[in-house]
């Protein structure tokens, strides 16, 4: 019987080698899995991109299914998606798997964000990762505004309504830059049209392009660590670093694991609490759209609202807009405002400590005000945090160099 | 490949001819994708003028209608209204409306042609909500001297019974008024102003 099995093996490794003449698929798997070294340091912090990026595949999936019930006109687009909830066979499902997925996507870019904020890895060599990282942010911002337009609910229509009328604070070309995007003077079919359109091609398209900018410029130098240093400096005699582990196995089974806890938690969302009660899907949204009726309280959906709280707290339109981008708008510039002889929070003494900390809790709490009513109180919290959230990025630029840090291991520890 | 003889000026300046012509080009063909975004003939040609008829509206009412797909809002102010207005005009940001949108015929106290009817672009100046309006005289969780006016439930932005923007909220101006006339007394046409339609 060990006769057929080796010409098995012969047969299928020329078939492999045929292949590799023409197309080099054992080179590439080579180079970005068995002899690609990661850093043996791991740890929690480092599912997020791999799941991240599981996550934009059940978008993509998703998406595409539910592009073939959905009709993308003011008239019919509400009742479609009613359609596919109630009369599409398992409809229901592949709608909140898209719109949980959304949530979740978020979930997990912040938490990648926060990775870096921990560990520094936006440092040099890695500046061009972050950057592409943040344009893939930027666009998973506009693609989820877009598709929340889409079911023309209450809160579709004048979440648009707010967020296009944003760009009409720009003096002097503001209005007509509004109309160009609204195709209309008001939010209109025409609106919802090409937004479909950017929604399920456009961006993406271009979400899509960037990961790949992000993956390659990645491995160009390698991930980051928890402990920030350069696992390529201590190389054993076969030019390996002593420090390193293949990605695959290691961590392919790693982030396998963490597949299977993510979908547990994911599923069970998606069986039990797809809407969380309103924080996902709005409730004003499962009214049809009224271009005569503005909701009692018009607000984003949450991964918006710490930006949306920002422009909330100043009472000024065109300097709340532009406070507002630049809470994005600062996160590009994070590997240059760090100029802290170390990368990681664990060799940067007690004052980063306290300062991220900060942030975050100025994050959350912003999060979680701009959902509010927005009484005197509130918009005087909401001051406060925005002022630590500047603050952070302000102080940040000013202490790092001079702080005092805790000497760097020569290898990274456990 | 040999690279002596070669004219590198000459390349420099055919590379950089090329690459200018090629941009030329495609900002060229760039025009009609940008100019597809813009409102089609269909959506300019559904903005027509729109009557309506006045003599169910009572005072103390209003009444939306839609014009260029904006509400607006129709109100029939009391005589008491109209003589509050100037009590407030210390709050406001604007109240001469020097540095807000509407027809000349619009710009005085009152914001109207006849003082009786105000007529609106309800949406708020800051990001396009539509205000609710409180006519009741008194102390306002947002305002301890309420004379009356519209609210926006969005951004908190507060406006007087002439739309006139209060001080210290995000909204940058007073309500748009839109042009308007009267056909007669009991009938109202939004997008015409007294002079003619625009």
């Amino acid at each position: 019987m060990a006769k057929p099995a080796s010409n098995i093996a012969k047969s299928s490794n020329a078939l492999m080698n045929w292949v590799d003449q023409r197309l080099p698929v054992t080179a590439f798997w080579n180079a970005t899995m068995t002899g690609y070294y990661a850093p043996k340091n791991f740890n929690f912090w480092y599912y997020m991109g791999s799941l991240a990026l599981m996550v934009l595949v059940i978008q993509i999936f998703s998406g595409i299914f539910l592009t073939m019930h959905y009709k993308p006109s003011a008239t019919e687009a509400f009742a479609s998606v009613e359609y596919i909830m109630r009369d599409v066979e398992w409809g229901w499902l592949i709608r909140y798997l898209h719109s949980t997925g959304a949530s979740f996507f978020f979930i997990l870019v912040y938490l990648h964000m926060f990775r870096s904020f921990l560990y520094g890895s936006h440092r040099a060599p890695r500046e061009l990762v972050w950057i592409f990282g943040m344009l893939i942010y930027l666009a998973l911002m506009a693609e989820a505004f877009m598709g929340y337009v889409l079911p023309w609910g209450q809160m579709s229509y004048w979440g648009a309504q707010v967020i296009i009328n944003l760009f009409g604070a720009i003096p002097s070309i503001g209005e007509p830059l509004t109309e160009w995007i609204r195709g209309d003077y008001f939010i209109s079919d025409a609106t919802l049209n090409r937004f479909f359109a950017l929604h399920v091609i456009a961006l993406p398209l271009a979400i899509l392009g960037l990961v790949l900018m992000h993956l390659v410029a990645l491995r160009e130098n390698g991930s980051n660590n928890p402990d920030g240093i350069e696992i390529k400096a201590n190389k054993d005699e076969n030019g390996i670093p002593r420090d390193g582990i293949p990605f695959h196995p290691y961590y392919t089974i790693k982030d396998i694991f963490g597949v299977a806890m993510f979908l547990l938690v994911f599923a069970f969302v998606i069986f039990f609490w797809p809407e969380a009660g309103g924080l996902f899907l709005e409730h004003d949204n499962f009214v049809p759209a009224n271009p005569l009726v503005t909701p009692e309280h018009i607000k984003p959906v949450w991964y918006f609202t710490p930006y949306y709280a920002i422009l909330k707290a100043v009472p000024d339109k065109l300097m709340g807009v532009i406070l507002m981008f630049a809470a994005v708008g600062i996160l590009f510039f994070l590997p240059w405002l760090d100029r802290s002889p170390v990368k990681s929070i664990r060799y940067k003494g007690l004052w980063y400590k306290i300062m991220l900390a900060l942030f975050a809790i100025a994050f959350v709490r912003l999060g979680m005000l701009g959902m509010s009513e927005g009484t005197p109180a509130q918009t005087v919290e909401m001051r406060v945090w925005t002022f630590v959230y500047f603050g952070f990025f302000v102080l940040l630029y000013f202490l790092s160099p001079g702080a005092s840090t805790k000497p760097l291991p020569e290898r990274v520890t456990h | 490949m040999p690279t002596d003889g070669v004219n590198k000026k000459r390349r420099r300046f055919l590379v950089a001819a090329t690459s200018a012509v090629g941009a030329v080009g495609a900002g060229f063909a760039a025009v009609p994708f940008i100019k597809s975004w813009k409102p089609s003939a269909r959506a300019q040609a559904v903005g027509a003028p729109v009557q309506v008829a006045l003599h169910g509206l009572k005072p103390g009412q209003i009444m939306k209608v839609q014009w260029r797909g904006q509400t607006i809002g129709v109100l029939r102010r009391t005589q008491e209204t109209i003589d509050l207005l100037p009590e407030v005009d210390v709050d406001l940001r604007d109240p001469q409306s020097l540095e807000s949108d509407q027809p000349p015929f619009a710009q005085n106290e009152a914001r109207a042609l006849k003082d009786e009817f105000l007529v609106v672009n309800m949406h708020c100046t800051h990001l396009g909500c539509v205000p609710q309006l409180l006519p009741q005289v008194g102390p306002q969780p947002f305002e301890e001297n309420w004379k009356g006016g519209f609210f926006c439930p969005c951004h908190k932005s507060k406006f007087d019974m002439a739309g006139r923007v209060y001080k210290g909220v995000p909204a940058p101006a007073n309500l748009k008024i839109p042009p308007y006339s009267f056909l007669d007394d009991q009938t109202l046409v939004i997008g015409v102003s007294p002079e003619g339609a625009v």
